[in-house]
């Protein structure tokens, strides 16, 4: 532990105001903060705060959401590699989205799309947590999230494969590939109550995950009441990670990283990492999202392909640490 | 004084009777220990004491109250139970472990002043004071075993139950554990723990229950319930006490043909 809690809020906090002011600003087209008190009807205006500002919200919000929902999934997997993504709860949110979209009824009506996504996440995540219920091993659990993620993406594959017209296709892949470009202020508030709510709900089980450090007898011997436990997680992560990608499409890693990095700092007590992981997620996607703006490309990089990239070696360094730690 | 009580109590795992209907009554102020071959139930019959497992059927009572009645919270903080398996999932400081077993007394604030002391006792207690900052990871075995024990302490419960908390020590932490569960004891509080040695039983308890394929074999003072004939039943062998200098003696002569 080499820093104080409150100090790494206080960079945390300073990183995201920072990061804030560069967002509206940052883009192919530097805005200057005096556009700020422009005539509301000024295109500098319009750029700053109809595109740029529920993007920099909803970057905020999702990368607050995946890093609170992977520091409480690893918390309870007592895993340092799960994550809503790897989980396959991000998947099923994803399915469930892209079955909307197949069968034609997105396009209908807006809020069929995130429904179907929420709806989606919620049953990944009870399917998950009720088999961890029924075999409380962490390898059981975390075969059940392969298996989860399989079935999922083979859903999505299908749905590819049976798309009506390529058009379909184009609007499922894209989508799929995870962004928070060219977001509403709509998908805003669709998607804030959820993440709040998600985020609070899990930030009732920090006791609980700390008492699991111990394993599952000894957190019930210290008072944790595990159907709640699971319930207040299911939910909460189910909420948070489902409005993520209803609005964004996927963005993996996030869940994975972001507690890993804050381990060294603050010490890895599993309750002690909730609120600094949102915090330090909100910066990650944030930042990530202002660097994939500024990457000269004749299309804009998406942020999922991104993360993605940036994830991949991540996890295979992480792998290569836990093995020279074991050795 | 404090009781926790068995009546009738039967526990299946698959299709094995792991408890056949015993009763038993445990006390505050006494060390009570379980002994009894692999298999035989022990750590079965301590996690119903801890009100963690449901039994198929029989009851526990806690001051004459149905343990399962009792709300998690409330129970948590009179009862604390080390469970045999010595897991610590992530790497925290052992300050931090111990501090685990304040739960039961803390909100979502974390730990208060009154709290911060209970942490310093317990650590005192288990004599691991020196290494309080030093990370779980690069324990021994005997070192973590003596954190965990910590753990419970923390919590100052009126009930000590104890799943082979001598497991991985050295003889010298053997000892020294022995003696502060005397003290606990002395101090009003109840002790229950399982374990292996013999010798230890013999030592430390003022009562010895001994189980053997579910039931209760012998339920008595350590003399009477770790007679040559009872460990004979328990354990096919064939035993004898021995005067030592120091108190009595069993010597394991070796296996009943």
């Amino acid at each position: 532990m080499n820093m104080s809690v409150p100090k790494l809020f206080l960079l945390l906090f300073g990183a995201l105001v920072l990061l804030f002011l560069a967002s509206l600003s940052a883009g192919k087209i530097w805005i200057p903060w005096s556009a700020w008190f422009a005539a509301v009807n000024d295109p500098q205006w319009i750029i700053v705060f109809d595109l740029r500002l529920p993007r920099t919200i909803l970057a905020l919000a999702v990368g607050a959401a995946l890093g609170m929902s992977g520091a409480a999934l690893q918390g309870y997997t007592r895993n340092a590699l799960a994550d809503p993504g790897i989980m396959g709860v991000s998947s099923m949110a994803a399915f469930g989205a892209v079955m909307t979209m197949y069968l034609g009824t997105a396009s209908a009506m807006p809020w069929v799309l995130p429904t179907g996504a929420m709806a989606g996440a919620l049953i990944g995540i009870a399917v998950l947590l009720s088999l961890s219920g029924a075999i409380s091993s962490v390898l059981t659990f975390i075969l059940a999230g392969v298996i989860l993620n399989t079935v999922a993406s083979a859903g999505v594959a299908l749905a590819l494969n049976l798309a009506p017209t390529p058009w379909a296709v184009n609007e499922i892949i894209n989508w799929l590939m995870g962004s928070v470009a060219d977001r509403s202020r709509n998908e805003v508030a669709f998607a804030l109550p959820f993440i709040a709510i998600g985020c609070t709900l899990i930030a009732t089980t920090g006791r609980a995950l700390d008492a699991l450090t111990l394993g599952d007898a000894a957190a019930r011997s210290l008072g944790i009441r595990m159907e709640r436990t699971r319930l207040a997680l299911a939910l909460g992560i189910g909420l948070a990670t489902g409005a993520s990608v209803a609005v964004t499409g996927m963005i993996g890693f996030v869940g994975l990283i972001t507690p890993h990095l804050l381990r060294p700092l603050i010490g890895a007590r599993p309750g002690a990492l909730l609120v600094p992981s949102a915090f330090a997620g909100a910066v990650l996607v944030l930042a990530a999202d202002i660097i994939v703006r500024l990457i000269p490309s004749p299309a804009e990089l998406k942020l999922g392909v991104a993360m993605a990239a940036l994830g991949g070696p991540f996890f295979l360094l992480m792998l290569i640490d836990m093995r020279r730690r074991a050795a | 004084m404090s009781r926790l009580g068995i009546s009738d109590l039967s526990v299946r795992l698959g299709d094995k009777r792991v408890l056949d209907n015993i009763t038993a009554q445990f006390r505050t102020g006494e060390v009570t220990t379980i002994i009894g071959p692999n298999g035989a139930g022990k750590s079965t019959l301590l996690t119903c004491l801890a009100g963690l497992r449901k039994p198929d059927s029989g009851v526990v009572q806690f001051d004459g109250v149905d343990i399962a009645s009792i709300p998690a919270r409330a129970r948590a903080q009179r009862l604390g139970y080390l469970p045999q398996i010595a897991e610590v999932a992530w790497g925290i400081d052992v300050r931090t472990l111990v501090g685990l077993g304040r739960i039961p007394f803390t909100s979502a604030r974390g730990l208060a002043a009154e709290d911060q002391r209970a942490v310093d006792d317990a650590l005192e207690q288990s004599n691991i004071t020196a290494f309080a900052a030093r990370n779980v990871t690069s324990l021994s075995g005997g070192e973590r075993a003596r954190a965990l024990l910590a753990r419970v302490l923390a919590g100052k419960p009126q009930w000590i139950l104890a799943d082979e908390p001598f497991a991985g020590l050295d003889p010298a932490h053997q000892l020294d554990t022995a003696a502060l569960f005397r003290t606990l004891a002395r101090e009003g509080r109840g002790v229950v723990v399982t374990l292996h040695d013999l010798h230890t039983a013999l030592r430390m308890s003022d009562r010895v229950l001994v189980l053997g394929e579910g039931h209760i074999l012998a339920d008595g003072t350590p003399a009477e319930a770790l007679a040559p004939e009872i460990l004979t039943r328990a354990y096919g062998l064939e035993t004898r006490f021995w005067d030592g200098a120091t108190g009595p003696l069993i010597e394991i002569v070796g296996r009943r043909a």
